[in-house]
C-alpha cells in the first residue's frame, strides 16, 4: 500500500500536503481502493468555511456514497477541475491527479491532530 | 475481518478468496461482492461473458401427481401451459394481490418443478407455500442448502458451454433448459444478456466451476460479483425484490401484469388482481435518467412541484455511462419523456422519464 512519506493523513483516511500556504486534500491509496471505482464526486463551493472534521465532499461509487471529511479547518480555494470529466483519478493516482481540494487559512493547531505515515500505517494494521 | 458467525459459506467460498474476491454478507450467505471491480465486471458481461456464484438463491422442488394443480393455484402464472423443460417468470401474491416474491419455475419434468427464489426470501416463501398446500398428493421440498446454483452470462456464453460436457444445451431456446449430468441447466439470466443458469447438487459446485472457468479462459470470461449483477439487472430492468418490487407493490404498479394469467380459474390473490386489473394504478414503476450530474439511491423522493414517488434502485450504468433509476411515481407523471426532479442530498436535481429496458443488447 502506497503512504508517502511526505503528507499526514486523518483517521477518516483524507491525506494533506502543504503547498505554499495552501492546504491540499486528498484520500489515500487505502481509501480509494475500498471505494473502488469511484464515478461521481461532489466537491465544495470555493469560498466555503469548512471545520476540521465536517463532511464537505461526496464521493460515489458505483455502489454507494461516501462522505469526505476535512482534515483540517480552513476556507476552499481550490477544487479540482479535472474530476468532473474523469472522477476516476482519484482510483488512478489518488496522491497527484487525484486531488480534491485546497484549503488557506488553516490553523497550525489542526495539525496536531493528523497522522504521519508510521501512525496511518498502523491504523491501516488494526 | 470476517465473521464467519454471520453468514455462511458457498461451496465457493475459498474460491472466491483464491480470486481476490471482496466478500460480502448477503441473503445470509458470505458472497463475492467484485472481484476486480464492478465496472470492469459489468462491461465483461456485455462484451465477453461472465461467471456467478449464485448459490444463496433458494431452490425448491414440488413434485407429484398434484403438483401443477397445486402451483397454478399459489402462483400468479399459467403453469398448465408450462411444457417440460420449459421455465416461467411467476409471482407469488397474497390474498391482497401484493407481491410476496418473484421467481423462476421450471417445469423439469410431468410432475416435477424446480422454484428458483430470492435467498432473502426463502423462509417465507417456503412457509406460505407449504401452508397452502392440500393432501398428499403434493410434495415440496426446501432444497436450497443442497443446491448451488452458477450463472454463466454473455454474449460469449454460448460458446464457452460449448466446450463443456453441457455443450447440448447450447442448443436450447431462451427460457428451455435440460437436466445434463445431474444439473438442471437453463437458458436464463438476470443480466439481460444471453446466457445460462446451472442449478447442481453442492457436492459438484467446485467442479462445475471450475469446468466452467478453465473452458471460458481463451474467451476472457472472469468471475462476476453481486455488485455487477446489481448493475447488470438494473440496465436490464429487471426488478430487484424488497427494492422494486416488495409487498406494498402490486404486479401492475411494477409493469408486471403480463406475469399474471387472470384467465385461471381460481388462485391465491386472484380477486384482488382482478379488482387491480381493472382500476387505473395509483402509482407507475418506471425508469428514468438524471439530466443534472448525481446518482439516484433507494429511497431518494421523487418531485414536481411536490413529491410524487420514491426511488427503488439508483446506480450509475456503466454501458449506458448514465445515472439510471427505477423509482414510483403518480400515474398521471409516467409518461415517457416527463421531466421531473430527484433529492439527492438535499438537493433537487433534473431527470427524465425515458424508455426501458435503459439497456437492450443488439447480438442475438
Amino acid at each position: 500500500m502506497n503512504i508517502p512519506e511526505n503528507l499526514l493523513y486523518s483517521k477518516t483516511h483524507e491525506w494533506v500536503r502543504r503547498e505554499g500556504k495552501e492546504i491540499v486534500v486528498g484520500i489515500t491509496e487505502h481509501a480509494q481502493s475500498e471505494l473502488s471505482d469511484v464515478v461521481f464526486i461532489e466537491l465544495p463551493k470555493i469560498g466555503r468555511a469548512a471545520k476540521q472534521g465536517d463532511p464537505v465532499a461526496v464521493i460515489e461509487s458505483v455502489k454507494a456514497a461516501f462522505e469526505i471529511y476535512a482534515p483540517v479547518s480552513g476556507t476552499v480555494v481550490r477544487v479540482n477541475p479535472e474530476l468532473e470529466k474523469d472522477p476516476a483519478l482519484v482510483n488512478k493516482d489518488p496522491y497527484g491527479q487525484g486531488w480534491l481540494f485546497a484549503l488557506e487559512n488553516v490553523p497550525e493547531g489542526d495539525f496536531k491532530a493528523l497522522l504521519d505515515k508510521s501512525a496511518y500505517e498502523a491504523l491501516l494494521k488494526q | 475481518m470476517q465473521h464467519p458467525e454471520q453468514g455462511k459459506q458457498t461451496p465457493l467460498y475459498a474460491a472466491h478468496l483464491r480470486l481476490g474476491a471482496r466478500m460480502t454478507v448477503f441473503g445470509g450467505y458470505w458472497m463475492p461482492l467484485q472481484y476486480t471491480g464492478v465496472i470492469d465486471e459489468h462491461l465483461t458481461v456485455r462484451q465477453r461473458a461472465g461467471l456467478f456464484d449464485l448459490s444463496h438463491m433458494g431452490e425448491f422442488r414440488v413434485s407429484g401427481p398434484a403438483a401443477e394443480a397445486f402451483l397454478s393455484k399459489v402462483l400468479t402464472g399459467d403453469v398448465a401451459g408450462m411444457r417440460n423443460g420449459s421455465a416461467l417468470y411467476t409471482l407469488l401474491c397474497n390474498e391482497d394481490g401484493v407481491i410476496l416474491d418473484d421467481l423462476i419455475l421450471y417445469r423439469t419434468g410431468g410432475d416435477q418443478f424446480l422454484l428458483a427464489v430470492n435467498a432473502s426470501n426463502i423462509r417465507k416463501d417456503y412457509e406460505w407455500i407449504a401452508s397452502h398446500r392440500t393432501g398428499e398428493n403434493v410434495r415440496c421440498e426446501d432444497v436450497s442448502e443442497a443446491t448451488s446454483l452458477i450463472a454463466l452470462q454473455g454474449p460469449l456464453a454460448e460458446s464457452i458451454l460449448k466446450k463443456t460436457p453441457y455443450r447440448s444445451a447450447a442448443e436450447l431456446k431462451r427460457n428451455a433448459h435440460q437436466i445434463l449430468e445431474r444439473t438442471v441447466v437453463a437458458r436464463t439470466g438476470y443480466t439481460g444478456e444471453d446466457g445460462f443458469e446451472l442449478y447442481t447438487e453442492s457436492q459438484q459446485a467446485v467442479s462445475l466451476w471450475k469446468t466452467l472457468f478453465e473452458a471460458g479462459k481463451d474467451a476472457g470470461l472472469k468471475p462476476i460479483g453481486l455488485g455487477a449483477r446489481d448493475t447488470l439487472r438494473l440496465e436490464a430492468k429487471l426488478p430487484l425484490y424488497g427494492h422494486d418490487i416488495t409487498e406494498e407493490t402490486t404486479p401492475y404498479e411494477a409493469g408486471l401484469g403480463w406475469a399474471v394469467s387472470l384467465h385461471k380459474k381460481n388462485f391465491v390473490g386472484k380477486e384482488a388482481l382482478s379488482r387491480q386489473h381493472d382500476t387505473e394504478p395509483q402509482k407507475l414503476l418506471v425508469g428514468f435518467e438524471m439530466m443534472e450530474q448525481g446518482i439516484p439511491r433507494n429511497g431518494c423522493p421523487i418531485w414536481k412541484d411536490k413529491v410524487i414517488g420514491k426511488v427503488t434502485s439508483g446506480t450509475y450504468g456503466p454501458s449506458l455511462r448514465k445515472n439510471i433509476g427505477l423509482g414510483y411515481v403518480e400515474k398521471h407523471f409516467s409518461n415517457v419523456g416527463t421531466e421531473l426532479f430527484v433529492e439527492i442530498r438535499g438537493r433537487k436535481l433534473r431527470a427524465q422519464i425515458v424508455k426501458t429496458p435503459f439497456y437492450k443488447r443488439s447480438h442475438v
